[in-house]
């Protein structure tokens, strides 16, 4: 990669910087009290089977033909959340599943704290699985996909989305960092800087969320999106990945 | 009538749900912290020993068992050998969203939760078995 760092370090190394990223910011995440520990934990499940079954599978499935399929997506999903412009409603139809999970919760506003209801869990159930598998085959948080189906599928407001999502990427990182652990992937030297770095960034930039509005943090997901998935491709085709 | 009776019940646990998700949030950040501290202590070692070779990482070699395995990393981190020490703060550091789950746990215990707790305890467990025997 930019380095010229083998792939297996790679992964290694940006499990333990999702990581970093995820419990790093976590105390600023939730004092803000967006968050949603049932959808998050109940998503785990998924996850976390998700990482382990990619795991498995890392050296079976070709990389490269991963990384432009997963570049497609992301652009994919970078185009549908540019077209929505703002927060949508808060949804007040649940999944009659969602209410036997006690799923729907409430989050807060600046008109006070606003309840909400969750949508569509079975198809954000079987997409989390899927953001599993990918983050343990390269090596990511998958958040996009974890956000795309919260915020999308599921009707999740945008904030508890992204701050459930920041709980969610440390977990599954940790169920295939386990795995990657004990097969080797994991260099002190490689994964040294990249923690140290990404620690200072996340302390940063949880402190920023509060402030931010939603559209102007939409805006800045696109970006991060659209950059990544080019990257993805760009890897893909020329078989960096 | 279902809407309010989601409300209804979720009402009285909503609020200790944030004091716990608060203890939760500082435990986990002084857990990142520790990780982090050893991370550069044991980075400060490495550098001051290996620093000035040149390194190459384009070839993958799997790392021996003193690094990974617990045991081994357990074992040179306490013989003072630096590579282990970083090695041992990584650990630490995956071992974060574990402890996370972990005190959810015992948030869902403490609210008497039970659905709750067979459902964090299943991804503990599956976290727990990834950490220790590492087979997918």
């Amino acid at each position: 990669m930019l380095l010229h760092v083998d792939f297996r370090y790679a992964i290694g190394a940006s499990l333990v910087s999702v990581i970093a990223t995820s419990s790093g910011a976590a105390a600023a995440y939730v004092r803000e009290g967006y968050s949603n520990i049932r959808v998050g934990i109940f998503l785990e499940v998924a996850t976390t089977v998700g990482a382990l079954v990619g795991a498995a599978i890392a050296g079976v499935i070709p990389t490269s033909a991963l990384g432009i399929l997963f570049g497609i997506m992301l652009l994919y999903s970078a185009y549908r959340m540019f077209r929505s412009n703002d927060d949508h409603p808060p949804s007040t139809a649940p999944d009659p599943l969602a209410t036997r999970l006690r799923l729907n919760s409430s989050y807060p506003t600046s008109a006070g704290m606003q309840a909400y209801a969750v949508e569509g869990v079975l198809a954000g159930f079987g997409l989390m699985f899927v953001a599993g598998v990918v983050s343990a085959l390269l090596g990511i948080g998958s958040g996009v996909v974890k956000v795309l189906a919260m915020d999308r599928t599921m009707k999740l407001p945008f904030k508890v989305s992204t701050t459930t999502s920041n709980f969610m990427i440390g977990v599954t990182a940790a169920a295939s960092a386990g795995v990657y652990l004990h097969r080797g992937y994991i260099e002190p030297a490689v994964a040294l800087p990249v923690m140290i770095g990404v620690l200072s960034g996340a302390l940063v930039g949880a402190r920023m969320l509060t402030t931010a509005s939603t559209r102007w943090l939409r805006v800045l997901f696109t970006a991060v999106v659209v950059v990544l998935a080019v990257e993805m491709l760009y890897k893909g085709a020329t078989g960096a990945l | 009538m279902s809407e309010g009776n989601a409300g209804g019940t979720s009402e009285a646990p909503r609020l200790s749900d944030h004091a716990l998700d608060q203890v939760i949030g500082r435990l986990l950040q002084i857990g990142v912290l520790v990780a982090a501290l050893v991370v550069v202590v044991g980075g400060i070692a490495l550098l001051s020993r290996y620093g000035g070779m040149p390194a190459d990482f384009r070839s993958f070699r799997s790392e021996p068992s003193e690094l990974s395995t617990l045991g081994g990393i357990v074992r040179g981190a306490y013989h003072l050998d630096s590579p282990a020490i970083v090695q041992l703060g990584l650990v630490l550091l995956i071992a974060t969203p574990i402890m996370r789950v972990g005190l959810t746990l015992i948030a869902f215990w403490w609210q008497r939760d039970r659905l709750y707790m067979s459902i964090t305890a299943f991804v503990l467990m599956l976290l727990v078995y990834s950490l220790f025997w590492g087979r997918a």
